[in-house]
């Protein structure tokens, strides 16, 4: 396999066999231009779809035409329509915004660390933004969302951190176990500190008892129009570190051998995962797996260049979080799964068969 | 650990003869087993005093030993020995069982908490209580089934021509998230007394705990443990390698499954009575080591300061928060920290 390292400046190689990724299988051919863009469209219809199904689908089925005069012309005072319009687009854009983020996290910690089992939730990233925000309730009182999201940055920013020098400290490689184990560990820890603030604290229970389970119910504009513009700019700074991510797939060594700035793309990785899963976790709550999942689903598609992969993860890890909350709105007779439990139960097999195949003999 | 200072610190022993190290290793491995059993009784005392009712160690004493102490006697005996010999026997099991475990795995991490039990009887004991009912000996054996289950599911993911570390933590972190999500299903489907009931049971917790609810759990663990004690020439053996073992004269397989069941009912019992309390197995038999500085995992060190945790849990869980915690919140916590700082400084040492 060859390396295009393109000069700064110079056009994106586009072409085959760009990027090679140090964690890709045997299944991950490289794709030309032409079927990964009709493939990334496919993707966009499946999405399209998806939102589709998440406007329509629920406790009562709502014909597609008020849902389009409702997406039109707004409520005309139906209760169809008011359904449509307060519940099920605010939760369907949630789902979107929310299942970017997070794939996008998974897919940069993937990239960075090497590690094909790296995921926002097993790491323990969004229990740190959950850490955070409960904390904020219970000693500072904080209530506003918008609050939420800062704490929930705070919390991811040094929950991410904590992990990767733990995980990571052994220079150049990072032990995939150790880097697991650390995040378990950490988020352990905090949800155990977690769980005893909000046991002491009925006023924090309440605030936190839907959000914890990672639902996208009950999310209004006012927790999802603050955190999506910071969840843009994070997938625009991976998309651009997209390059970068490449040559650090080939190790350290030879990455900073190629002319890329190693360190600086950690930092900025971490910056994004930052604002990919603090946004996420704002929004949604603690959700696991979507991050893990959908980046080998997108390597399987576009093969092993990490900016396609990139792209590939923003259109179809909405796909899983929106239908993962489409199942879990069907699934009980009365009342609805989180959709956190959803993806948890269809990602565990996943890190399962990944666990097998990858015959690491790590720790 | 509180119980280290007083101890003698083990001068470096790299220009000591060979038999010099292995008996100060004994001596050490005694001192620290003798300190920490002292501590258990201190601590002991001290939360038998402790609560609504203070008591002096001297007037707990006095209130154990005077037949007409009446009320004090009542509170003593009746209401907080019952959780403190509860803490510390279910401590020494959990303790003991993670050791032989991680013994048997060769790997740290190879402790039922991490490899999905405590998930899994949690899961068993939700399945009886939402379809069958909540009463005690149904939920033990929920849990019993739950746990067993769980624990042979993972080591049969994680078998690809034998078990690896990495694969078995991975696995059983996998098995863990889809049980929990389970569990969260279970829980939302359930009426709201009884969700609450499940999810109290669920946290790990020793309050609220009678005699007659312990009983059969303590009994349980005080059979079981002579029997680890048994095995523990087989287990020294099976450290240095099957092949060793066997050329040394032990037949391998029955004493590695007769060690397994028994570790396995060790936590069991435990799970199935206080439900499942995070990390105590996990933590104590490393701590142990570290202790002891010994080759091995001791097993009756390992005990001891499971006990010794376990009873420190619960009496911080209990006294130092404004609400009486479960003392699974407390474990977890400790545990989390502890393998924190394990990871960083094995990471540590493999650089330098």
């Amino acid at each position: 396999m060859t390396t295009t390292q393109t000069p700064p400046g110079g056009p994106p190689p586009a072409d085959a066999g760009a990027g090679p990724g140090a964690d890709v299988g045997p299944d991950s051919p490289d794709r030309s231009l032409p079927v990964r863009v009709v493939g990334l469209l496919g993707c966009v219809l499946v999405l399209v779809a998806a939102c589709a199904l998440s406007l329509v689908v629920g406790a009562k089925a709502i014909p597609l035409s008020v849902v389009w005069d409702a997406l039109l012309h707004g409520s005309d005072g139906t209760f169809d329509s008011i359904a449509v319009t307060s519940d099920r687009i605010p939760r369907t854009v949630a789902g979107v915004v929310a299942g970017a983020g997070l794939g996008v996290a998974g897919a940069l910690i993937q990239a960075v660390t090497r590690n094909p089992l790296a995921d926002p939730g097993i790491l323990g990233v969004t229990a740190g933004s959950a850490f955070a925000i409960a904390m904020g309730i219970a000693v500072a009182g904080a209530v506003a969302p918008s609050t939420y999201l800062w704490l929930a940055f705070l919390g991811a920013l040094v929950a991410t951190v904590v992990v990767y020098l733990i995980g990571a400290v052994h220079r150049g490689s990072v032990s995939i176990a150790r880097l697991t184990l650390a995040g378990v560990a950490l988020a352990a820890l905090l949800n155990g500190v977690t769980s005893g603030l909000v046991l002491t604290d009925p006023r924090a229970f309440d605030a936190l008892r839907s959000w914890q389970a990672g639902s996208l119910k009950t999310r209004g504009w006012e927790v999802i129009s603050p955190a999506a513009p910071w969840v843009l700019v994070g997938i625009v700074l991976a998309l651009l570190l997209g390059r970068a991510l490449n040559a650090v797939a080939l190790g350290d060594d030879l990455a900073a051998s190629l002319g890329a700035h190693v360190l600086r793309t950690r930092v900025l990785a971490v910056v994004g995962v930052t604002l990919l899963a603090g946004g996420a976790t704002a929004i949604a709550g603690p959700v696991a797996f979507v991050g893990l999942m959908v980046p080998h689903v997108a390597r399987r598609i576009s093969g092993p260049d990490q900016r396609w992969i990139l792209a590939f993860t923003v259109v179809l890890a909405p796909v899983l979080l929106v239908c993962a909350d489409v199942v879990g709105r069907l699934l009980l007779p009365v009342g609805e799964i989180p959709a956190g439990i959803v993806t948890a139960v269809i990602g565990a097999p996943v890190l399962i068969i990944l666990a097998r195949r990858y015959r690491v003999a790590a720790l | 650990m509180s119980a280290a200072p007083g101890l003698p610190d083990a001068p470096a022993s790299v220009e000591r003869s060979r038999a010099g190290a292995v008996r100060s290793t004994r001596t050490r491995a005694g001192v620290v087993s003798l300190a920490l059993a002292l501590a258990c009784g201190v601590l002991g005392l001290v939360a038998l005093g402790t609560g609504s009712l203070e008591l002096s160690p001297v007037e707990v004493v006095e209130a154990i030993r005077d037949l007409g102490a009446g009320y004090r006697r009542y509170v003593v005996l009746e209401e907080r020995l019952p959780r403190i010999v509860a803490a510390l026997v279910f401590g020494a099991a959990l303790g003991v069982g993670g050791a032989v475990f991680q013994s048997l795995t060769r790997n740290p991490l190879g402790s039922p908490d991490v490899i999905g039990f405590s998930t899994g009887a949690y899961t068993g004991a939700l399945v009886v209580i939402t379809t069958v009912g909540s009463s005690a000996t149904a939920v033990a054996g929920g849990a019993l089934a739950g746990g067993i289950g769980t624990a042979l599911l993972v080591y049969a993911l994680a078998w690809r021509g034998g078990v690896i570390g990495f694969r078995l933590v991975i696995v059983g972190i996998a098995v863990t998230a889809l049980l929990a999500s389970v569990n969260t299903y279970l829980l939302l489907r359930a009426k709201l007394e009884v969700a609450v009931a499940a999810a109290t049971w669920g946290a790990g917790s020793l309050s609220l705990l009678t005699w007659q609810q312990a009983l059969p759990a303590l009994l349980l663990v005080a059979a079981l443990l002579p029997v680890i004690a048994l095995l523990s020439g087989g287990l020294r053996q099976l450290e240095l390698g099957d092949d060793a073992a066997r050329a040394h004269g032990l037949a391998v397989e029955p004493v590695r499954l007769s060690l397994v069941v028994a570790a396995v009912a060790l936590t069991a019992a435990v799970t199935a009575v206080a439900g499942p309390i995070a990390f105590v197995a996990l933590s104590a038999p490393q701590i142990a080591h570290r202790l002891c500085r010994s080759a091995g995992l001791p097993l009756l060190a390992s005990a001891l300061t499971g006990a010794f945790l376990l009873l420190l849990a619960d009496f911080a869980a209990q006294h130092w928060f404004p609400q009486d915690l479960p003392v699974g919140v407390v474990t977890v916590v400790v545990g989390g920290l502890y393998l924190l700082w394990l990871l960083a400084s094995e990471a540590r040492k493999k650089v330098t």
